[in-house]
């Protein structure tokens, strides 16, 4: 609760806002995306790394309001800074205003835990509409809503809505519109109201305490808030946005009822749910007759929950399934992934054809065009991704899989959730940075993200491919197991194991924390909103495009220019002058043509390596000659910072072979092999290769990840640790690797 | 008094007393467990260590080990 205004936050003279709020599971988001129109955003509220979705509706009148859709909860009261978000949104307290309206989403067939909310509500005297969702789903229970007893008992308009069917929309949005018109009718004017004259005298001195913002001269408004603080404000909590002074009150105003053996939160949630539990059986009515005058039998979810929970047939489907994301980003991506890199080689060579040859054109093909390519190129995966998220946490399967994962992950000191995003980096770790918004704690994003980049992800095969094909021998170890396969399955494992061990170190030193007691809410499977599923799948990446596409594009460019400049004119001319005399000799074409192509690889080859990035990669000799590395591998190692498949290519340039050099090509391999020392020692020996493979499992060479991390949890505080760790961690390993080896023997 | 993960699957009690750290039992207040209210345990996955609940109409999952604060009223 800042004082300045956050950026994005709209000042006065505004449209009208109309906040949607509920419990998780409720098909709130459903309901957000048939209300609103095509102008959905997803963005981060300023200072956590929560989504903020938000959009516009046109109401009939023409007016539009802007809508803003708050995170799922069970209720308004807070322990961390994600939680406080729905009461800063629903109250307007600063920098957020006050909401016009709030739309409350509940589920009928859970109705008694969403009124819960919708009191809280009701107390800060916010105008209210109750959208009752899944109204179909009660009915074909054999229950029916009565909405008038609702009405009446609330205060508030009250619709049933199927939101998945599209069903009672309109009617929501009609008193959405009446409401806007006339505030009143939706302001219940204390029908509820809890009546304990211990409490309400603990209120007043609560109230007493509370800054001038809270206690706008709204008694009902004071009230509640007060109410809000005593239930969760505690010694340790993170809502460093309270005044102290209402801090000291609520401890004062605790100690003295537990003085008088009081429980002061029980009491407030006993009040609010006593009036809820002696209306519910006027607002949910059982018919007579059940539509098919059967008995009550086990619903389909438990059916389906007995198969997809079980501790052996639950843990093989959850794993067919994991395996079929992984497969479809590993590899079903890859068609897309080949054609946006083709696309984009192809805009490169248009673009020298078109641009004259020099300095704009190399900036166009090298910097800027390879720049914007390197970021759609991430498309096909992050798409992938989002979508199964979309269809796993719609269907309700995604609280399925942090029940089976729960045990698992929690001995490494992660979330049940953290898996999907673990597994999705082997594929690549910026769709699995993405993906850990599915945890609601910010600590469980932010471990996961930290150890997601160990994951072997697709972008070093090709530099794994290089190494083991060039450097061991393709033999078999016991005549059968081939050497080069258990190499790649073993830095898999190595990989693996890092990671693992990683979390477990970072949750017991950085990240500790109180263990947070489970409390997983296992929703009844249902079908999911494909247009919201896909609507939601774009519009966040869209958000990834806008926000690390930029860093992406600006660390691309650099890169560019680092390996591009200085250029001297005296060396171009001095190739210029030796391809001339290639033209004028009596050569055949194809002849000439060979040679001048010899020519300009040589030149490329200069360039490079008189670059500052070349010099770089000489400057940094001294520091990575222990792990087995020449200046030459130092420059493939800057280059491969912005991706590391690039190292590959920027070998190929280093030793001459050229710029379209691949991890299979044999006369690199062949100058790989030839490569040698000023004393005539290989550089690349076998212990060299695995030092080298060693470093790459392990360094952070991925500006990418650093930029997707950076827009995650938006500070550069993680990505800057992320990068060092790994960078320390990799030179370590690589020394211990190579050090370690020549000590017992190896070259 | 008797525990609630002690229940065996199917079987249902009413809640008498729930204790544990605060912010746990303000949690789980909120969702409605409450004193006198009816919980049904639908299944126990001992190798997962969880129990999962029926509560006013939800599904909720705990951690056995975690749900040893939460006592039943024992019936007559």
């Amino acid at each position: 609760m800042t004082s300045s205004s956050a950026p994005g936050m709209r000042k006065s003279l505004r449209r009208p806002l109309v906040v949607l709020a509920g419990n998780p599971n409720t098909g709130k988001t459903t309901v957000f995306n048939r209300l609103t129109g095509s102008d959905a955003k997803v963005a981060n509220y300023p200072g956590v790394t929560v989504e903020r979705h938000t959009a516009t509706i046109e109401l009939s009148s023409g007016v539009v309001a802007d809508v803003l859709d708050v995170p799922g909860s069970y209720s308004l009261s807070a322990h961390s800074r994600e939680e406080e978000l729905a009461i800063q949104t629903i109250a307007g307290l600063a920098p957020f205003e006050v909401p016009d309206l709030v739309v409350v989403v509940a589920d009928a067939t859970q109705l008694s835990r969403n009124l819960y909310m919708s009191l809280q509500i009701l107390e800060l005297g916010v105008p209210l509409v109750l959208a009752v969702n899944m109204a179909d789903m009660l009915e074909a229970r054999g229950e029916v809503l009565d909405l008038d007893a609702m009405r009446r008992e609330l205060g508030i308009p009250v619709v049933s809505t199927a939101a998945l069917h599209g069903r009672g929309l309109d009617e929501l949005r009609k008193e959405i519109e009446a409401t806007l018109n006339d505030p009143g009718r939706a302001r219940p004017g204390g029908r509820w109201k809890s009546e304990d004259p211990a409490l309400d005298k603990d209120l007043r001195a609560v109230v007493d305490a509370l800054p001038a913002e809270w206690n706008s001269g709204d008694s009902g408004r004071a009230r509640a808030l007060a109410i809000w603080s005593l239930l969760s404000l505690e010694e340790k909590d993170e809502l460093d946005a309270v005044p102290s002074g209402v801090r000291a009150a609520v401890a004062s105003v605790r100690e003295q009822a537990a003085k008088t053996g009081r429980q002061v939160d029980l009491e407030i949630i006993r009040s609010r749910y006593a009036w809820i539990d002696a209306r519910m059986p006027a607002f949910v009515k059982r018919r007579e007759v059940r539509p098919d005058g059967s008995p009550a039998r086990k619903s389909s979810t438990d059916r389906v929950d007995g198969v997809l929970l079980h501790p052996v047939a639950g843990f093989a489907i959850f794993l067919l399934l994991m395996g079929i994301v992984f497969q479809s980003l590993f590899s079903w991506a890859d068609p897309a992934i080949r054609a946006v890199e083709g696309l984009f080689a192809w805009l490169g060579s248009v673009s020298k054809t078109w641009l004259p040859d020099g300095i704009v054109d190399e900036f166009v093909e090298g910097g800027l065009i390879a720049g914007v390519g390197s970021v759609v190129v991430f498309l096909p995966q992050i798409l992938l991704l989002f979508l199964f998220i979309g269809f796993m946490e719609d269907s309700g399967y995604m609280a399925r899989v942090a029940f089976l994962m729960d045990r698992i992950m929690r001995a490494m000191g992660l979330h049940g959730r953290a898996f999907v995003p673990m597994l999705s980096g082997y594929a690549c770790a910026v769709p699995a940075i993405l993906a850990t918004r599915t945890m609601e704690r910010q600590r469980d994003r932010t471990l996961t993200m930290m150890v997601i980049p160990l994951m072997t992800c697709s972008a070093r095969l090709p530099v794994y491919t290089l190494i083991i094909g060039t450097l061991f021998p393709p033999s078999r170890v016991f005549g059968f197991l081939p050497v080069q396969g258990l190499l790649m399955i073993g830095m898999y494992l190595f990989s693996t194991l890092t990671a693992l061990l990683a979390a477990m170190v970072l949750s017991k030193t950085l990240f500790k924390g109180p263990a947070v007691p489970l409390i997983l809410e296992l929703p009844p499977y249902r079908m999911p909103h494909v247009p919201s599923v896909v609507r939601m799948m774009w519009l966040r990446t869209r958000s990834f495009l806008e926000s690390a596409g930029t860093v992406i594009l600006v660390c691309t460019v650099v890169l560019w220019a680092l390996l591009s400049f200085p250029r001297s004119t005296g060396q171009t001319a001095r190739f210029d002058s030796d391809r001339a005399a290639v033209e004028a000799s009596g050569a055949s074409a194809a002849d000439r043509a060979e040679r001048i192509a010899a020519i300009d690889r040589a030149e490329d080859s200069e360039r490079l390596r008189s670059s500052y990035g070349g010099r770089l990669g000489r400057a940094i000799e001294p520091a990575i000659e222990p792990l087995g590395f020449d200046w030459k591998i130092g420059i493939g190692l800057i280059g491969a910072f912005a991706a590391r498949e690039v190292f590959v290519s920027t070998m190929g340039v280093v030793y001459g072979v050229g710029d379209e050099t691949d991890e299979e090509s044999a006369t690199l391999r062949e100058k790989i092999r030839a490569e040698t020392h000023a004393d005539g020692r290989p550089v690349y020996t076998p212990l060299a290769g695995l030092s080298l493979m060693i470093f790459f499992a392990l360094a952070c060479q991925c500006m990418s990840t650093l930029a997707a991390v950076r827009r995650e949890t938006k500070t550069w505080r993680w990505p800057i640790f992320l990068f060092v760790y790994m960078s320390v961690l990799a030179w370590l390993a690589s020394f211990v690797v190579y050090q370690g080896g020549r000590w017992l023997g190896f070259s | 008094m008797k525990l609630l993960r002690d229940l065996v699957p199917g079987q249902s009690a009413r809640l008498a007393h729930i204790g544990g750290d605060r912010s746990f039992r303000r949690r789980l207040m909120e969702m409605g467990f409450l004193p006198g209210t009816v919980v049904r345990l639908v299944r126990r996955v001992d190798i997962a260590d969880l129990l999962e609940l029926e509560i006013r109409g939800s599904r909720i999952s705990l951690r056995r080990s975690e749900a040893g604060s939460l006592f039943l009223e024992t019936e007559g």
